[in-house]
């Protein structure tokens, strides 16, 4: 019996091994390890033996099966591996195929210009203030100290509905509406974005609607020396801490001083190109300490407040800092150029 | 203002800087220099040759041949020109020479002559067209005798001048004036100027007695002055004036003419000229114009004035149009012996007014308009008598006649040091004061930290302390000036909660696939009333629009942006990009009055505008027209965003699609619609299937509550149920979610439609909808015979309500 114990081991470890599918595997435990298997029947014959070899036979008989059981288990975990494997293999792709595409959109890049401005100058603890676009001719021009008659009014050519309402040139009245809430007397901090409109022909450089983005502080002792430190800050940050600023004597009616600021030009590092015209510098903002007159007008005293006031066109920054060549991209919302604008 | 530099280094000494130094030192003191450029390119080889003989070329009838000597020898040169002559002095551009445009002059053969170099015009040697004299516009330039033959042509003509072109601010019209420009240019570089003092020879006869000067409105004219001057031989100029004239972009005429545009540039006082014997009569009267009064002005055109208009007259007569324009009738002509000279200040408003209305804007008239130096006025007069005198073989009458009531006291401005000090920043001392004034040429006087300064006239723009406080700042520099941060009370800066909340739905659509565009807020009539949200429509009473619009296409306010954002559709599919989303966010301009009186109110809403592929991936078969449904999901994602719930009703609005719009509403509140445009507009366009959404942010912002506390997860699970209902056709799914949500209070807490069936399987005129229905008690387990008791409620509630049936 011995004997036959070892031939059938022997005999199913060969099947095993031979086995090339999980239901060959099932077959050989079915026809070795069943109820009807030879294995089975061996121990059935047992009773014949003797007491001493009983337990000899039935020890091997259950090490033949457990031999038998395990090289099968082995063997089946081989054959799973070699199927999955297979499956993997068939279920490889072409990992180069283009993905799917995600929808995606993005913001103008005046939006952008603008909200990063917002966002440098709410660092400085400004508010944002906004005001309608359609405006009293007071408060577009005679609260800045622009009278009717006033020479200047024509550099802003503007759109007239009424003989008392305008579409606005510039955002200041903002400015000149929230300092009249003040009462003469709370400080002011804001800066004031927004759509103007101008009587020009839309062309490369010029579109007879633009935006602007405005300042104002108004406070006790506010000096001509802090608007340089605001602007310069503000220069650094926008433009790279490379940048040089310069301020220079300039006009506006409703500014005393009066500055414009130019930022070293980047291109050719302030040695002089096509891009600065030679000079080495660029034209970025224009302002100035608050013009008395509009102080008072808003209600304050000019003897005891001070401020300082400027404004600058994003389109101009837009056109500087990434090469845009024609104010009119700006709103023909081409989406080969609204596409460029998204990625940073 | 073109400022020669050759003509500045006469007044203020410049030599030690260079033009581009220069340049910076003005542009930092106060006035921007535009630009820095020669008046000719380099040249080289171009000299003063005499005429010896001129001959017709043996070959040629349009050409002739000149020997002209220059210097030691004489050239033999053929040339074209119609007006070359014996007996005259050229420009000869010799062999070797080099004209503007690296033109090489050689030795050639013209038609079988030799021809070694060649006599050139003022255009050829670089001079502006519009700059050129007109007898020599079309042929070469001849010299006046007295040039010594082979002198350089190049210095002769100023050719190697510099200009620099200054960009004056309104208030800098004291710069209008090669004498202004001198002071503010000494003032920058700390050197010294003064207007020279005038030289008049007059003769023994006094002006008085051949002219009289009547002054009929004071107050537009001020003062009135006239000189006479008698044997005035008319002619050319003298070659330096006429070349400072060229650089400052005036063309020269005749001596008489070209010393009035002299002084003008000099003094920046503007003169005009009369010819004493046509003039008329024996008195100048200034007075305002009748109404309909006609003047011929020197341009030959005849003019209708008004009360608004100063004229000059002869009592009779307008003879000028005040500080504009002259009239042709009186004008100095080449026999003209005896000249009336008028020196006169008129008032800025007057002078504006007509220059405006007749659109004649001119050197004369910017000057008047801005406003001219009291002091100067006169003096201007005396500088142009000595120059006609000089120039013209005048003989300058004794006196001026006059009429005067001008005001040239100068203004006095108190600056205390300290006050100077605290708005600008600074430390400047006393003596630093003393000395910035000392260089600006005001005089002061002072006690302690207080100067009182007096203001020359010629600077109109300083009234007020501020204005001083901008002379001492850019004189002291404002380089100069340190880097300081306010000191005031610091504030937090933020956004308001509807700029976040602007900013919030801004991302939200561009993460949602949209990209953001910005149009023209002036728009058509027709299209500032097409695609109107109801809501506003029901409002605006008629579109805002402009008194006098530039062109039709903007001259009217927006009331939607739909118009312009198709617009921006169809410019992109003309242009084969066919795949778009965009959204715009801004405001409409609502007037509620037939005719505005008061400002428009304005909305801030969102629209936007959706056409071609949604989602396109090829190689996987995958395609997503946009449809209504696509459009949808973008408003339902804002409402979640915005914490809200939209109802939308079908409805029938002009220029949409009548079976796919809907109006949008929020707490039963029409708030803007969503739909397909029409295909008739669509077609008109040249748009495919677009669809469009306009809706109003403000009422949406406003509804916004802003949820601060935390929301517990349901630690509970829900229960789902799907329900499939067989209905009439009409039914829509949004009513029936209703009844559900309705009867289903306050277990179901979500409804879904996951299936819609019609075709072979029902009824026709029915359809099937599937719903899922979540149930949830956020506390508790819900009991099994709860939720079949709140399923059934639902079930009778759409049979009664929908007459649904369950699907089998
Ligand atoms: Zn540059």
């Amino acid at each position: 019996m011995k004997e036959r114990l070892e031939q059938l081991k022997q005999e199913a470890l060969t099947k095993v091994e031979e086995a090339d599918s999980v239901q060959g595997l099932k077959d050989v435990r079915v026809e070795y390890l069943g109820k009807k298997g030879p294995i089975t029947e061996v121990l059935r014959g047992m009773g014949k033996l003797s007491k001493e070899e009983r337990p000899v036979i039935g020890q091997l008989a259950n090490d033949v099966r457990e031999s038998i059981a395990k090289a099968i288990e082995t063997k089946q975990t081989t054959l799973e591996d070699e199927a999955l494997e297979k499956q993997l293999e068939e279920e490889s792709i072409d990992v180069t195929l283009p993905g799917r595409p995600v929808q995606v959109g993005g913001p103008h890049l005046l939006t952008s210009i603008v909200e990063e401005i917002e966002d440098l100058f709410i660092g400085m603890g400004f508010e944002i203030k906004e005001g309608p676009e359609v405006e009293t001719d007071y408060y577009n021009f005679e609260a800045l100290n622009l009278p009717k008659g006033h020479p200047a009014r024509d550099m802003q050519d503007s759109f007239y509905i009424t003989e008392e309402l305008l579409m606005r040139t510039h955002t200041s009245p903002v400015q000149a509406r929230t300092m009249g809430t003040r009462n003469g007397k709370e400080p002011v901090k804001m800066i004031c974005p927004g759509k103007v409109y101008r009587r020009d022909t839309d062309d490369a450089t010029h579109s007879h609607q633009f935006t602007q983005i405005e300042g104002l502080l108004v406070d006790k002792n506010v000096r001509m020396s802090d608007l340089k430190g605001v602007l310069n800050a503000f220069a650094k940050q926008m433009f790279g801490e490379e940048r040089e600023i310069r301020l220079r004597p300039s006009f506006f009616p409703f500014t005393e001083p009066s500055v414009e600021m130019d930022i070293s030009c980047k291109v050719c590092g302030g040695a002089g190109c096509s891009v600065c015209k030679k000079t080495g510098w660029i034209e970025i903002l224009g302002g100035g300490m608050v013009h008395p007159n509009v102080l008072e007008m808003a209600g304050y005293d000019p003897k005891e407040y001070s401020g300082f006031a400027f404004g600058m066109g994003p389109e101009r920054i837009a056109m500087l800092k990434y090469g845009v060549d024609d104010i009119r991209h700006f709103y023909t919302n081409d989406i080969r150029f609204l596409e460029q604008y998204h990625k940073a | 203002m073109l400022v020669s530099l050759n003509w500045l280094q006469e007044y203020v000494d410049v030599s030690e800087y260079t033009p581009e130094e220069l340049a910076e030192i003005i542009t930092k003191t106060g006035i921007e220099v535009e630009s820095v450029e020669p008046v000719a390119e380099e040249i080289k080889g171009v000299v003063v040759g005499y005429v010896r003989s001129c001959e017709q070329h043996p070959n040629a009838d349009k050409l002739n041949l000149c020997q002209v000597e220059v210097g030691k020898e004489t050239l033999q040169i053929v040339c074209g020109a119609h007006n070359v002559a014996q007996g005259q002095k050229v420009a000869v551009a010799t062999p070797g020479a080099v004209l503007p445009g690296n033109f090489k002059i050689k030795k050639t053969k013209l038609r079988g002559e030799e021809s070694n170099g060649m006599i050139c015009s003022l255009q050829e040697l670089g001079i502006d067209e519009k700059d050129v004299p007109k007898e020599f516009s079309d042929g070469i330039f001849v010299f006046p005798e007295d040039v010594k033959v082979g002198e350089n042509a190049v210095s002769l003509l100023n050719l190697d001048d510099i200009i620099i072109e200054l960009g004056l601010t309104p208030n800098r019209s004291d710069a209008l004036s090669m004498a202004g420009v001198a002071y503010e240019v000494a003032a920058a570089i700390d050197g010294t100027y003064e207007l020279a003092e005038e030289m008049v020879q007059t003769s023994d006869k006094r002006a008085s007695n051949y002219l009289s000067v009547v002054v009929d409105d004071e107050e537009a004219n001020p003062y009135y002055g006239a000189f006479v001057i008698e044997n005035i031989h008319v002619g050319p100029s003298p070659l330096w004036m006429r070349n400072r004239l060229t650089a400052a972009g005036i063309r020269p005429i005749n001596n008489v003419v070209d010393i009035t545009n002299y002084v003008l540039m000099e003094y920046g006082q503007p003169l005009h000229a009369f010819d004493y014997d046509r003039f008329g009569s024996q008195t100048i009267v200034t007075r305002r114009a009748k109404d309909g009064e006609k003047i011929t002005t020197l341009d030959d055109q005849e003019r209708v004035l008004n009360a608004d208009h100063l004229v000059i007259t002869n009592g009779e007569k307008a003879h000028a149009i005040a500080g504009v324009m002259g009239g042709a009738e009186s004008e100095v002509q080449t026999d003209t012996t005896t000249v009336i000279l008028e020196a006169a200040y008129f008032s800025p408003t007057v002078v504006r007014e007509a220059s405006k209305n007749h659109g004649l804007r001119s050197e004369s008239s910017t000057r008047f308009e801005k406003g001219v130096d009291p002091n100067r006025v006169e003096r201007a007069g005396l500088r142009a008598c000595e120059l006609l005198s000089k120039y013209a073989g005048g003989t300058v009458l004794e006196g001026v006649v006059s009429h005067d009531n001008l005001d040239r006291s100068e203004k006095q401005v108190a600056v205390n040091i300290n006050t100077i000090n605290d708005r600008l920043g600074t430390k400047i001392s006393n003596e630093d004061m003393s000395d910035i004034f000392r260089r600006l040429q005001f005089t002061y006087e002072q006690e302690g930290d207080v100067f009182d300064v007096s203001v020359p006239t010629r600077r109109g723009d300083i009234a007020i302390f501020e204005d001083m406080l901008e002379e001492v700042a850019r004189i002291y520099g404002y380089d100069n000036l340190p880097y300081t941060l306010p000191e005031g009370a610091s504030q937090a800066g933020g956004l308001t909660q509807n700029q976040e909340l602007k900013r919030k739905v801004k991302s939200y659509f561009e993460g949602a696939g949209l990209y953001e565009t910005i149009t023209y807020s002036l728009t058509s009539e027709d299209k500032a009333q097409m695609l109107v949200s109801p809501e506003v429509a029901e409002k605006a009473v008629s579109p805002v629009s402009l008194a006098m619009p530039m062109s039709e296409d903007h001259g009217t306010l927006r009331l939607s942006m739909l118009p312009e954002l198709l617009s921006s559709l169809s410019y992109n599919v003309a242009r084969k990009q066919e795949n778009l989303a965009y959204y715009e966010v801004g405001t409409v301009f609502i007037s509620e009055e037939e005719q505005v009186t008061k400002q428009p109110e304005e909305v801030l809403r969102a629209s936007g505008a959706l056409t071609g592929e949604w989602v396109t991936h090829p190689w996987q078969q995958e395609k997503k027209p946009i449809d209504f449904f696509v459009a949808k999901g973008i408003l339902e994602g804002l409402s979640q965003q915005l914490d809200l719930s939209f109802g939308y009703e079908k409805a029938k609005l002009d220029y949409m699609h009548p079976g796919r719009t809907a109006v949008v509403s929020v707490d039963d509140e029409t708030v803007g619609f969503i739909g397909q445009v029409h295909p008739k507009l669509q077609k008109q366009l040249g748009l495919k299937e677009t669809y469009v959404f306009d809706i109003n942010l403000e009422v949406l912002f406003k509804k916004y509550q802003k949820e601060e506390k935390f929301q517990a997860i349901p630690r509970h699970p829900s229960v789902s149920r799907d329900i499939a209902l067989v209905v009439d056709e009409e039914v829509t799914s949004g009513t029936i979610e209703k009844t559900i949500a309705d009867a289903g209070d306050p277990l179901v807490k979500d409804v879904q439609v996951f299936d819609l069936y019609q075709g072979e399987h029902l009824d026709k005129g029915k359809k099937s909808l599937a719903f899922r229905l979540l149930y949830l008690d956020p506390v508790r387990t819900l009991k099994d015979q709860e939720v079949e008791e709140a399923h059934n409620r639902i079930l009778n509630a759409v049979k009664e309500k929908h007459q649904a049936e369950l699907r089998g």
